[in-house]
C-alpha cells in the first residue's frame, strides 16, 4: 500500500457535475406532483397570538393548503421541536413550536404555512392570512435582558437564563495574590450569520404504500435531521430517509434542525403530493440561526515578566429567543480556554441569555473565535501595558513544544481531561513571523508615518479542538468489476470529502484514484452518522475510511496468499490487484477476490472468510485532536475615514498531515477571509423592538472579492497521535484568530492616537469616534 | 391580471417557445421551464451575482430581468460555455486546476461573468479581476482561487495578463 | 422573493408610453430594472402595470451639438462608460461610474432609470447637479425640460408626474473644459456611496479659481449642489489652504440619519471628500493651480 494520493494536491472529483451546472441542490431536484411552500413569519418580536385568518388565502386558485397550529393533526398541535443536545446545565432548553402556538419570540419565527402549486402563488397566499398580534414587550440586548427587571423573552418563564456555565480549573485567587500586574480587558464580540450562498431547503415526500417518507434537506446533519423529525413526527427513524443532496455552504446553522424540514413532511403526508420549502434570502435573515452578540469583561494576572498567571471573567452570551442547538455555541465558548497558553488558572462564568432575536447557533468556529479574541485580547493587553513585543508576549506564554500531551487543566463536558494530543506553538509563531516580515515592519511602519500613512501589524494565535466524536463511520466495498464503493454518512458543503475519501481509500487499497467512488450523505445509504460540524470530517470519516479500506486491504492479501498459494510476506497491493512483490505477472485482482467472496446459488465463500470484500468502520478516536495556527495581519488606516484596508495576510498553520493541501489552503483561506468579514463587515442589528434592521445585502455587508488580501500561508505538520493518518481538522483554522488579528493590527496603526478596540465590526464611522477621542 | 405572454428565446443555441408570467424573473424561468438549473438563486435582490448569465453575449443578473423581456434575446448559461464536444471551456477547467469552486453555487455566475469581463479585458491582472467580481459574492472561498483560475483562463484565452 | 402579479406592456414608441401611462393607473416604467425589480421582488413595491420601455431604441442615444451633450434616458451605463463622447467631453460622468454598481448591472442600468429612481447617494445625479443639467420630460400635454435644480423635489421623488416619462438628458458643456473630479466613499466597491462629491473647477492663469461647482451625494436626502462653498472659493487661490477652509464649510451641510451610518458622520465624509476633490480637480484644472 503507498501513499501515492495521501499529502498530495490531488484535483477534486466533486468538480466536474458543479463546473457544468449539473449540480444537484435541493432546489434543483423536482418531483412527481410538487407543490411548494412558503411561511408566514412572525412580524414581531414579542407577540402573542389572538387569532389567524387564513379563509382569504385558503381561496386563492392554485392553493392546496394553510396550515397553522391549531390546524395540525392532534399529535403535532402544540408540541415544541425537541432539544437536540440536552445538558444538566441547559435550565431552559426551550425550543420553538413548528408553527407558533400562541406566542411568537423573535421576528421571522413560524406562524403559517401555505402550499400551492408554485412558490409565486404560495407568497401571494402567504400575503393575505391575517394574523391578529397583540404585542409584548421585546428585549433584544442580552445585557438587558440579564438584569433585574427586564421583559420576559418567553411568558411565564422564570427568567431570561437559558444555562450558567462556569470554567474553572487551579487557585485563581492564589493567582491574582501573586501577579505583578493585572491588566483588564472588555469587549462587546459580535459574530454574524451563515450566509452560505445556498439559502436552505428541504423537500418532503411520503410513500404511504412503502410506509417510508423521504425528506432532502440542505443539511450539514442528514442523521440528526432524521432522528428529530422522525421523533417528532412518532414515526421510527427507519421510515424517516434523510438525503443531503449537493449543498451549497453550511458553516454551522445548516446543522441545526428546523421546523421548516418538520413541516414539509408533514405537508407531504398530508397532501399526498412532495412539497417543497426553498428559503429565500430574506428570510434567511431572521430564520436561520445566527451567531451574535457576547460581552466579556475579563482580568488577567501577569507576573512581572509577561506571563499571564490566571485569567478570570464573565460573559453575557446572546442565546436568541430558542436552544435549538443546545448550548453548544457557549461550550464552545469556554472550552477552548486558555487556548495556546500555558496558564495554569482560570475561573470564566458565561450566562447564556435569552433575547427576542433569531435563534443562535454556531458559525464557522462556533465558540473558538470568541475564545481566541478574548484570549487575544488579554495578550494584546500584557503587551500594551508592559511595553513589550506581541511576538515576545506569546512566546513567553506559548505551551511549550516539549509539553505535548499538554493537559489544559480543564474538564470537557464528559469530565475528562483536555489534554492537547501534539503541536508546536513556537514553531508556527516564527513561521509566520518570518512569513510577514515581522521583524521589519517597524521600519515599514515609520517610513509611512512620515508619509502621513498609518500602518499596523497584528498576531493572534489559536488552537482548535477539532474532529469531535463520536465517530463518522463508512463502510469500503470492492465489487466483482474491482471497482471500490466507500459509503458514509458524512455530508459534504464544499469542503471536498469525496475527494480526500478517495485519497485515502486508493491508498489503502492500491487502486486508481478514478477508481473509487464515494456516496454520501444519505440515511437510506448508511446506518449511522452524526454531521459535518467543528472541522471533524476529515479526521473522523478519514479515519474510519482508513480502517476499513486496510481491513479490506487485510483480506484481499490473505485471500489472494491462499488462491496464490503464496506466503502473504511477499505479496503487495497495487494497479487493482494483488500482486508478487517480486513478479508482477504473478497477481490476481481485486475484482476477482470480490467475486469469490460474492458467489451466486451453488458456490461456497471460502473457507474462513466472511461473504463480499467489505469492511465497515465508525472509528472512534481516544480524544480530539488540536490543530493551532498563527494570523498576522497588516493593515492601513486612513484616519480622515475610519477606512481599514487589509494590505497583507500571513498564516503559519498545523492541522497534522495534510491529506490534500489545496484543499487545506482552500479552507484556510475562505475562513480567513469569513474572518475578516466579522472583524469589519457584518454586524446583525436590531432596534430596541427586536425588529431586524439588516435584511438584505445593501444593509449587511459581506466581505468582496475587491477588499480581501491575498493569504499567505506557511503549512506545519505536528501529527496527531490520536488516528492513524495524524490528521487534524481544517475547516475553522483560518476564522478562529483572523478577527483578533485584525483587530490588533488596526490598534498597531493607531497607536499614537491610544486607540484600544472594545467592539467588532470595527465600522468606519466607530473607528474615527475612537481616532476623535484619542486625538483629543 | 397577470396573463402569460408567449416567449421565444435561443438558449445556449436552442431556441425554445414557452409561456411565461410577466412577473417571472429570467432566472426562475431557466430553472422552472427550461429545467437548466445551473444558475442559480443566491439573494433575488441583484447583489451576490449567482444568477449571473449572458444575454445577447452581456453579463446580467437574471434575477433582475424579467423573462417576458429575453423574448427574441439569445441567451449562454453556464450549461452552454462547454465546447460541443464537451471538452470544458477554458474557465471551467480553470476553475478546476486551481480549486476555485468548493461548494459550487456561487460558481455559474462567477464563470458567466468572468467569461464576459475577459472578453472584452482580455488583459485584467489581478487588481482588476478583484474589482470586477466585487458583483459576485463567494462565501467559501475568501475570492483568492477564483481570482487565479480567472487569471489562469486569461492567458489560456490569449490574455496578456500579470 | 417573488413579485406580486402585475400586466405587462412593451410599447415601440414613447408616444404609446405616454399614452398608456395616461391611461392606465397604478402603473410603473420599467428601465434598466436594477432598482426596481428587486423592490418588486421584495414586494416593497407592487405596481398593478409595467411599462417596460426597453425597447424605445431611440431614447437610446448620445449626441453632441449646440456646446451640449445630449444623452437619451434609456442609455445603458455601460455604454456610458464605452462612449468617446462622455470620455473627451464629460469625463467626470466616465469617473462617476466606476463606483455605479458593478459591470452586470451597467448593462442594464441606465441614466434615465438612475436620475427618475434618485437615490440619495446616485452618482449621475451628482454629475447631473454638477453640470446644471436639463431633463426632458414627455407627457400627455407635450414636453417639457426640467433643469436639475428644480428635479429633486424631496427624498427620491423627481418632479416627474405619474403620466410622464423622461427622456432626454443634456449637458451644457462648460466654456473651458474645466479640470474634474469624482471621490466616493463606500464600505465596499460598487456598493451604494456612503458619500460621494463631483467637482469641476477652472483655474485661471494667475491660480485664482475662476470657477467652480460641487456636488455631494449621499450626505443629505437629495443630491446637493454647495452653492454656498461655491461662491466663498470664487477668486481664491487654488490651494490647500483654501480648499481646506472650503471643505470645512462643506462638513456644515445638513445630512441625514439612518439605522446605519450617522448624520455627524456624513458631515465629516462631506468635508473629507470635498478636500480630496476640490485638490484632485485643480491638479487637473492645470495653468497656474498650486496643487
Amino acid at each position: 500500500m503507498g501513499a501515492r494520493y495521501f499529502g498530495a494536491s490531488v484535483l477534486r472529483a466533486e468538480d466536474e457535475s458543479l463546473l457544468t451546472g449539473h449540480g444537484a441542490y435541493v432546489d434543483d431536484i423536482t418531483r412527481p406532483g410538487m407543490l411548494h411552500a412558503a411561511f408566514v413569519r412572525a412580524e414581531h418580536a414579542h407577540a402573542l397570538i389572538g387569532g389567524i385568518g387564513t379563509g382569504a388565502a385558503e381561496k386563492l386558485a392554485g392553493v392546496a393548503c394553510v396550515l397553522t397550529n391549531d390546524t395540525l393533526p392532534a399529535d403535532l398541535r402544540d408540541k415544541r421541536m425537541a432539544q437536540p443536545y440536552p445538558a444538566p446545565m441547559l435550565k431552559q432548553g426551550i425550543c420553538a413550536h413548528v408553527l407558533a402556538a400562541g406566542e411568537v419570540n423573535h421576528v421571522g419565527q413560524t406562524v403559517a404555512m401555505v402550499v400551492a402549486t408554485s412558490r409565486h402563488v404560495a407568497e401571494d397566499a402567504a400575503a393575505l392570512v391575517e394574523v391578529d398580534y397583540e404585542p409584548l414587550d421585546a428585549v433584544v440586548d442580552c445585557r438587558t435582558a440579564y438584569g433585574q427587571g427586564a421583559p420576559l423573552v418567553h411568558q411565564g418563564a422564570p427568567d431570561n437564563v437559558a444555562a450558567t456555565l462556569r470554567a474553572n480549573f487551579g487557585a485563581i485567587d492564589q493567582a491574582f495574590a501573586e501577579a505583578a500586574h493585572v491588566v483588564r480587558t472588555s469587549d462587546h464580540h459580535h459574530r454574524g450569520g451563515c450566509h452560505a450562498m445556498e439559502t436552505r431547503g428541504a423537500i418532503g415526500e411520503d410513500d404511504p404504500a412503502r410506509g417510508e417518507a423521504t425528506l432532502w434537506s440542505s443539511t450539514q446533519c442528514p442523521y440528526l435531521v432524521r432522528r428529530l423529525v422522525a421523533r417528532h413526527l412518532g414515526i421510527p427513524e427507519s421510515s424517516l430517509r434523510v438525503i443531503a443532496p449537493d449543498v451549497g455552504g453550511g458553516f454551522g446553522p445548516k446543522a441545526g434542525v428546523y421546523p421548516e424540514e418538520v413541516m414539509v413532511v408533514v405537508a407531504a403526508r398530508m397532501l399526498g403530493r412532495p412539497v417543497k420549502w426553498i428559503e429565500d434570502r430574506r428570510e434567511h435573515f431572521t430564520a436561520t440561526q445566527t451567531q451574535r452578540d457576547q460581552f466579556w469583561d475579563l482580568e488577567a494576572a501577569v507576573a512581572a515578566d509577561g506571563r499571564v498567571l490566571g485569567v478570570r471573567g464573565t460573559i453575557i452570551h446572546d442565546n436568541g429567543a430558542f436552544v435549538p442547538y443546545g448550548l453548544l455555541l457557549p461550550f464552545t465558548t469556554l472550552g477552548p480556554l486558555p487556548g495556546p497558553y500555558a496558564i495554569p488558572n482560570l475561573d470564566v462564568t458565561l450566562e447564556a441569555v435569552f433575547t427576542n432575536t433569531t435563534p443562535n447557533s454556531p458559525v464557522r468556529g462556533a465558540g473558538r473565535p470568541n475564545a481566541a479574541y478574548a484570549m487575544e485580547r488579554v495578550m494584546a493587553a500584557v503587551a500594551r501595558e508592559l511595553k513589550l513585543d506581541p511576538a515576545d508576549v506569546r512566546r513567553r506564554n506559548f505551551v511549550p513544544r516539549d509539553a505535548f500531551p499538554y493537559a489544559t487543566g480543564a474538564r470537557n463536558r464528559a469530565g475528562l481531561p483536555v489534554t492537547y494530543d501534539s503541536g508546536d506553538y513556537h514553531g508556527c509563531l516564527e513561521k509566520a513571523v518570518a512569513l510577514a516580515d515581522y521583524e521589519s515592519f517597524p521600519r515599514r511602519q515609520a517610513e509611512a508615518r512620515e508619509e502621513g500613512r498609518f500602518l499596523g501589524i497584528g498576531i493572534s494565535a489559536c488552537v482548535e479542538d477539532t474532529g469531535i466524536g463520536p465517530y463518522e463511520g463508512a463502510t469500503v466495498r470492492v465489487d466483482a468489476s474491482g471497482k471500490v464503493m466507500v459509503e458514509t454518512g458524512a455530508a459534504g458543503q464544499g469542503q471536498g470529502h469525496k475527494t480526500v475519501l478517495k485519497q485515502i481509500v486508493a491508498d489503502a487499497l492500491g487502486v486508481a484514484f478514478e477508481d473509487v467512488r464515494v456516496e454520501a450523505g444519505d440515511t437510506g445509504r448508511f446506518a449511522q452518522g452524526v454531521g459535518a460540524i467543528g472541522s471533524r470530517t476529515a479526521v473522523t470519516v478519514g479515519s474510519s475510511a482508513h480502517r476499513a479500506a486496510s481491513e479490506v486491504a487485510a483480506t484481499a492479501l490473505s485471500l489472494a496468499a491462499e488462491i496464490l498459494e503464496l506466503p502473504e510476506a511477499g505479496l503487495e497491493l497495487a494497479g487493482g490487484a494483488v500482486r508478487g512483490k517480486g513478479d508482477h505477472n504473478v497477481f490476481i485482482t481485486l475484482g476477482d477476490l470480490a467475486q469469490r467472496l460474492a458467489p451466486m446459488a451453488g458456490g461456497a465463500v471460502p473457507k474462513g472468510f466472511n461473504a463480499s470484500l467489505e469492511a465497515t468502520a465508525y472509528a472512534t478516536a481516544a480524544g480530539q485532536p488540536y490543530a493551532s495556527g498563527t494570523n498576522i495581519a497588516e493593515v492601513e488606516v486612513d484616519i480622515a475615514t475610519g477606512e481599514v484596508r487589509v494590505l497583507r495576510y500571513s498564516v503559519a498553520h498545523d492541522c497534522g498531515n495534510m491529506i490534500n493541501p489545496l484543499i487545506v489552503d482552500g479552507q484556510i483561506t475562505g475562513g480567513v477571509i469569513h474572518g475578516i468579514g466579522n472583524a469589519l463587515y457584518e454586524e446583525m442589528v436590531y432596534d430596541p423592538s427586536g425588529q431586524p434592521l439588516t435584511t438584505n445585502y445593501g444593509e449587511y455587508l459581506l466581505p468582496l472579492s475587491s477588499e480581501m488580501p491575498r493569504v499567505d500561508i506557511v503549512h506545519q505538520e505536528t501529527p496527531s497521535p490520536l488516528n492513524p493518518l495524524g490528521i487534524k481538522g481544517a475547516g475553522e483554522g483560518g476564522t478562529i484568530p483572523a478577527t483578533a488579528a485584525i483587530v490588533a493590527a488596526i490598534e498597531n496603526a493607531l497607536t499614537p492616537f491610544g486607540v484600544v478596540v472594545d467592539r467588532y465590526p470595527v465600522t468606519p464611522e466607530r473607528l474615527c469616534a475612537l481616532i476623535d477621542a484619542g486625538a483629543s | 391580471m397577470s396573463e402569460k405572454h408567449i416567449i421565444t428565446l435561443t438558449v445556449n443555441g436552442v431556441t425554445h417557445t414557452a409561456e411565461a408570467e410577466p412577473r417571472m424573473h429570467l432566472g426562475d424561468f431557466l430553472r422552472l421551464e427550461l429545467a437548466l438549473t445551473g444558475t442559480h438563486l443566491g439573494c433575488e435582490h441583484g447583489v451576490c451575482g449567482a444568477c449571473t448569465v449572458l444575454v445577447g453575449g452581456e453579463a446580467v443578473r437574471s434575477c433582475l430581468m424579467l423573462a417576458v423581456q429575453a423574448d427574441g434575446a439569445r441567451v449562454t448559461t453556464i450549461e452552454g460555455i462547454a465546447a460541443a464536444d464537451g471538452s470544458l471551456h477554458p474557465l471551467q477547467a480553470a476553475f478546476h486546476a486551481h480549486h476555485g469552486l468548493q461548494c459550487g453555487f456561487c460558481t455559474p455566475g462567477m464563470i458567466m461573468s468572468l467569461a464576459a469581463y475577459l472578453r472584452d479585458h482580455p488583459g485584467a491582472g489581478e487588481a482588476e479581476l478583484r474589482d470586477a467580481l466585487s458583483g459576485n459574492i463567494c462565501r467559501c472561498t475568501g475570492y483568492q482561487a477564483i481570482i487565479e483560475s480567472g487569471l489562469a483562463a486569461a492567458r489560456a484565452m490569449g490574455g496578456k495578463a500579470d | 422573493m417573488k413579485a406580486a402579479p402585475f400586466s405587462y406592456h412593451a410599447p415601440s414608441s414613447v408616444d404609446e408610453a405616454v399614452g398608456l401611462l395616461g391611461r392606465l393607473e397604478d402603473a410603473k416604467i420599467l428601465a434598466g430594472g436594477q432598482s426596481l425589480v428587486p423592490m418588486m421582488n421584495m414586494r416593497f413595491v407592487q405596481p398593478s402595470h409595467l411599462i417596460d420601455i426597453n425597447g424605445l431604441d431611440e431614447l437610446a442615444a448620445i449626441s453632441r451639438a449646440d456646446g451640449a451633450v445630449g444623452i437619451g434616458a434609456m442609455t445603458r451605463q455601460a455604454a456610458l462608460m464605452q462612449s468617446d463622447v462622455i470620455a473627451r467631453d464629460l469625463p467626470v460622468m466616465a469617473d462617476a461610474l466606476v463606483h455605479v454598481g458593478h459591470f452586470q448591472t451597467r448593462n442594464r442600468g441606465t441614466i434615465g432609470g438612475s436620475l427618475c429612481h434618485l437615490d440619495p447617494a446616485a452618482e449621475l445625479a451628482a454629475v447631473a447637479a454638477l453640470y446644471d443639467a436639463e431633463i426632458t420630460v414627455a407627457g400627455g400635454g407635450g414636453t417639457r425640460v426640467v433643469p436639475f435644480a428644480e428635479w429633486p423635489l424631496g427624498y427620491m421623488m423627481p418632479s416627474l408626474a405619474p403620466e410622464e416619462l423622461a427622456t432626454e438628458i443634456t449637458f451644457p458643456l462648460w466654456p473651458a473644459a474645466p479640470g474634474h473630479a469624482f471621490v466616493e466613499f463606500s464600505r465596499r466597491h460598487g456598493d451604494f456611496a456612503i458619500v460621494a462629491v463631483g467637482c469641476l473647477m477652472v483655474v485661471d492663469a494667475a491660480g485664482a479659481i475662476s470657477r467652480v461647482a460641487i456636488a455631494v451625494a449621499g450626505a443629505d436626502q437629495v443630491v446637493r449642489r454647495l452653492a454656498g462653498v461655491e461662491a466663498a472659493l470664487v477668486g481664491e487661490t487654488a490651494d490647500a489652504g483654501t480648499f481646506a477652509e472650503a471643505s470645512r464649510l462643506a462638513g456644515e451641510m445638513n445630512a441625514m440619519d439612518d439605522a446605519h451610518v450617522s448624520a455627524g458622520y456624513r458631515q465629516r465624509l462631506a468635508r473629507v471628500l470635498t478636500e480630496r476633490a476640490l485638490g484632485e480637480a485643480a491638479r487637473r484644472a492645470g495653468a497656474g493651480a498650486r496643487i
